[in-house]
Formats: C-alpha cells, sequence, structure tokens
C-alpha cells in the first residue's frame, strides 16, 4: 500500500488508473463483496484510514456513502479520492438530494480525476430523514437521470448541454434496488429501467427477508435481467432487536421481518452481537445460491471490525492477488 | 396536517384519478381538439393573451383533478395520469426506495406514494398503458410556472438537453 503523504503528483493520486478494479472481479466471475465505509465526522484523512483498515483486505471494493440518511458526514468524493490515494478500491455513491446537475457532472469529473472508477447512483434519503431536516432539498435529478448523465459523459464524452470533454470518465456505473419496499411485485420494472438507464452493477438495500428477494430475483430472470447486471445483496448484521426497531422505524426503506428482530429479542443480552452476526451469515449463504446473484454487498454501520469475520465464516473470502 | 404543496388532493379529485381510462381518453380527446383549433387560435389572439387563458385553464383543471404543480411539461399520461410532481422528491422514473411498507411516502407518512399509485393505473390504462416505463428526461426547470399545454402545442416540451439526444437518437 502507498503512503498517501507520499502522494504528490496526480500520476500517484490515481493508483488504480484505467479500468475498475470491482468491474474485473465481476467479470472473472468471481463472487464479489463490497462493504460499506462509515464516513468519519471529522476533517482528518487519518480518520478515513483507520474506518477503512477492517475492510480492505476482504472486499473488493468500499462504498462511500454520500450523507446517509441525511446525515452531514465527510464528502463521497473526498472519502475515495483518500481510498484511491491509499490503494482501496472506492465506490463513490452519489445522491441527488443535495446537489443540481451542475454540481453532479462537476463533482463526477473531478472524483474520475480523483482515482475513482466505480459510482453508485442514487436518489438519496430524504432530508426530514436526518438531522437537519429544515435543509432545503434538491433533487433536480433523479437517479436515472444522473445514471444516464454518467453514461452519457463517458461513452459520448459530452456534459448534458452537449459541451465537449477533453478526457471522458471511465465510470463502472452502479444503482441501487430495494426488492422490499411496495410495490413489490414491480420493482423488477424499475431494475429494468435502472439497466436501460445505465446501470451496469446494483447494490440491493438490506436483505432480512429471503424470500421476498427470491421472488424478486425469479421476475427478474424472467426478463433476463440476470444477464445484463451484476447483482449484489445488501446484507448486515444487526446488533440487537433494538437497532433493528430503530433500523425499520427509522431508515428509510429498510424492512426487517418480525422474526428476525423476535429471534434477536429471545437472544441473552451477551450473545446478541454474535447472533446478529450468525443471521448475516445465514443470510449471505442463502442468497448466494440464487440464480443472478453476483456477490454481497455489507453494510455494518460502526461495526466494521465484524465484516472481515463475516466474511471468512460465510465462505466468500477469496486469495487477492498481490498488486 | 401536512405543510407540503404535494399533498394537496382536491375532495373528489382521487374518485377521477382512480379512472384512469376515462381520464386518458379526455386527455386524448382534448389534445386532438387543441391540436385542431391551435393553428386558428395562434391567429386570431395575441401570444400573450392566449399563454394567460392555457395557464389559468389548467390551474384550475388540473390543480383540482392533479394537484398539478405547474412544471410546465406534463407526463400525466406516461404516469398513470397521477402527477410525478407530486412525488417530494420531484422523481420523473419512480418510485424510490423509500416506500413504506403500507405504501405510503417516506416523506409525507399519511400521503399514498404517488408512484405507487402511478404504476397501479397505469395498468389499469389501454392507449398509453405502460408508458410508465420509458426513461423519462430530466426536469427542464426553466419552463416552470408555464403552460405545458401550449408547450406541447409549439413542441418546447419535447426539447431535450443536446447532450441527452446523444443516446436516445441511437
Amino acid at each position: 500500500m502507498a503512503n498517501p503523504d507520499q502522494a504528490s503528483s496526480a500520476g500517484e493520486w490515481a493508483l488504480h488508473g484505467g479500468e475498475s478494479h470491482l468491474r474485473q472481479v465481476l467479470e472473472a466471475g468471481h463472487f464479489a463483496v463490497t462493504a460499506e465505509l462509515n464516513a468519519p465526522d471529522s476533517a482528518d484523512a487519518e480518520d478515513v484510514y483507520a474506518n477503512v483498515a477492517e475492510l480492505g483486505d476482504v472486499c473488493d471494493g468500499i462504498n462511500a456513502t454520500d450523507g446517509s440518511g441525511a446525515n452531514c458526514h465527510m464528502s463521497s468524493v473526498a472519502c475515495c479520492a483518500l481510498m484511491a490515494r491509499a490503494g482501496y478500491e472506492p465506490v463513490l455513491q452519489m445522491g441527488c438530494r443535495d446537489r443540481n446537475r451542475i454540481a453532479i457532472q462537476g463533482d463526477l469529473l473531478g472524483a474520475a480525476a480523483l482515482g475513482v472508477r466505480n459510482v453508485l447512483c442514487l436518489t438519496g434519503d430524504d432530508v426530514s430523514a436526518g438531522d437537519q431536516p429544515e435543509a432545503r432539498r434538491v433533487f433536480d435529478f433523479d437517479a436515472l437521470h444522473l445514471l444516464r448523465t454518467a453514461q452519457i459523459m463517458r461513452d459520448q464524452g459530452v456534459l448534458l448541454s452537449g459541451r465537449k470533454l477533453t478526457t471522458p470518465p471511465e465510470f463502472f456505473l452502479g444503482a441501487a434496488a430495494n426488492p422490499f419496499v411496495p410495490p413489490q411485485d414491480l420493482r423488477h420494472l424499475r431494475l429494468a429501467k435502472k439497466i436501460e438507464a445505465g446501470a451496469q452493477f446494483i447494490q440491493t438495500q438490506y436483505c432480512y427477508d429471503v424470500p421476498i428477494f427470491e421472488a424478486f430475483m425469479r421476475r427478474a430472470r424472467d426478463m433476463g435481467l440476470h444477464e445484463k447486471v451484476y447483482l449484489l445483496v445488501g446484507v448486515g448484521p444487526l446488533r440487537s432487536e433494538r437497532a433493528a426497531e430503530f433500523m425499520r422505524s427509522r431508515v428509510p426503506g429498510v424492512h426487517i421481518p418480525d422474526a428476525v428482530v423476535d429471534r434477536l429479542a429471545k437472544t441473552p443480552r451477551k450473545g446478541k452481537r454474535e447472533e446478529g452476526i450468525r443471521i448475516c451469515v445465514e443470510i449471505i449463504e442463502e442468497v448466494k445460491q440464487i440464480e443472478g446473484v453476483h456477490g454481497v454487498h455489507i453494510m455494518a454501520y460502526r461495526q466494521e471490525e465484524t465484516v472481515p469475520e463475516i466474511v471468512e465464516r460465510a465462505g466468500i473470502l477469496r486469495e487477492k492477488p498481490k498488486e | 396536517m401536512s405543510s407540503f404543496a404535494e399533498s394537496k388532493r382536491m375532495p373528489g379529485s382521487e374518485w377521477f384519478k382512480n379512472r384512469p381510462r376515462s381520464l386518458e381518453g379526455v386527455y386524448a380527446g382534448s389534445k386532438s381538439v387543441l391540436q385542431l383549433l391551435y393553428p386558428v387560435l395562434k391567429r386570431i389572439l395575441p401570444a400573450r393573451f392566449t399563454e394567460r387563458v392555457f395557464v389559468w385553464s389548467e390551474e384550475v383543471t388540473k390543480g383540482y383533478l392533479f394537484n398539478c404543480q405547474m412544471c410546465g411539461q406534463c407526463i400525466l399520461h406516461s404516469t398513470g395520469m397521477t402527477c410525478p410532481m407530486n412525488c417530494p422528491k420531484n422523481l420523473r422514473n419512480g418510485p424510490c426506495g423509500g416506500v413504506r411498507q403500507n405504501g405510503h411516502c417516506e416523506v409525507i407518512p399519511e400521503m399514498p406514494c404517488v408512484w405507487v399509485q402511478a404504476w397501479q393505473r397505469d395498468a389499469q390504462m389501454g392507449r398509453y398503458g405502460g408508458e410508465i416505463q420509458l426513461l423519462q428526461p430530466p426536469v427542464n426547470r426553466a419552463l416552470q410556472n408555464s403552460s405545458a399545454w401550449l408547450n406541447q402545442l409549439e413542441g418546447v416540451d419535447a426539447q431535450r438537453p443536446s447532450g441527452w439526444s446523444t443516446i436516445e437518437l441511437e
């Protein structure tokens, strides 16, 4: 791993230059593992590296969230640039809540220049979900406009206005899917639309309800979507039944069945953390068997240290070639 | 209770919207009548007057029925005769991933998600049914508060940012 302090020239910043490593892993047919970085409330790069330390060795990509849950943290572009500089593979999450189309396109160019190759295009949680609900919501674009615009910049080499780019960005484009909220029987159609708009990989919302996910995948396969996109299932360990209750009532779009909450509630206090990890591992083992699943995206908010254990116990740890 | 402009529903308007097949018929009919009359109107009436009358008519009719937000680029017939600008996130390609388990809006909990309604109604429609699967371009914010009917008659609402068209044309 390069010493971030020695990175000075543009060449050293963009250590990964060229193609997305995540894309190479997926195209090689490997079962990919990505994880979510807890973006720090800090102005110190070391805090990013501290949070990412647990994840680097077991992940093929690390997502930097973009003001997740509408709470302010270090920007996703900055987190990604710092990760790229230190030799990690960042996945830039970009939402439409905080920026208009001018800022979005500028940030995409800047991120690409800083070595970002993977972009997850999101609509974004509403401002009302966060700790500054009095903020203005922007939503100039929706997630599909963002996807298509990034695709246009990459493939056509122009901005949305038609103005030419000297060097177009090289992006591996992703989108989110949430099969677990209404209208559940139509969610595959929105997935199809996102693929049409340019999505090459998908990271889903937390999966705690495998039967719903299976039904979603069946419909997606009927449309042939599993052959058009790499799909990574969102998973994560729950710390306790209280954490589960908080997530399903306060975090937009999270569905946790009662059975999962009850299972944690019945576990003695000392074993809850272990039970949460066990549930997560079981879900990975189940979804891994589903046709059209190409990997998992582990979101272990403030429990990054559990990610290596989860990866190992789920049997998805892969020896990575050293660069 | 909610102070959102998006959540306002006039009494009885949901009754009409739950009959999307009739509404799309009205849309198709009035569109062809307007297309026939407009060249004549354009010749005899001052442009500013026509614009005012159109804006007023839209505010009254679409305002009552759809809680129209006057975006000036109506795609109602492609979104199950349900106005996408009633979505607090202004999605033109919804729904988002924040829909509640009861099918209500993430932002306005007492309001049913307009995109869930839109997909349900689109499925009932004949002429324009299925158009909800079209990829809708970004909103042209410069058309806010202008007449969507005039913009359609003049072809203004069909204009795309030139970068956007590079892929649409392929």
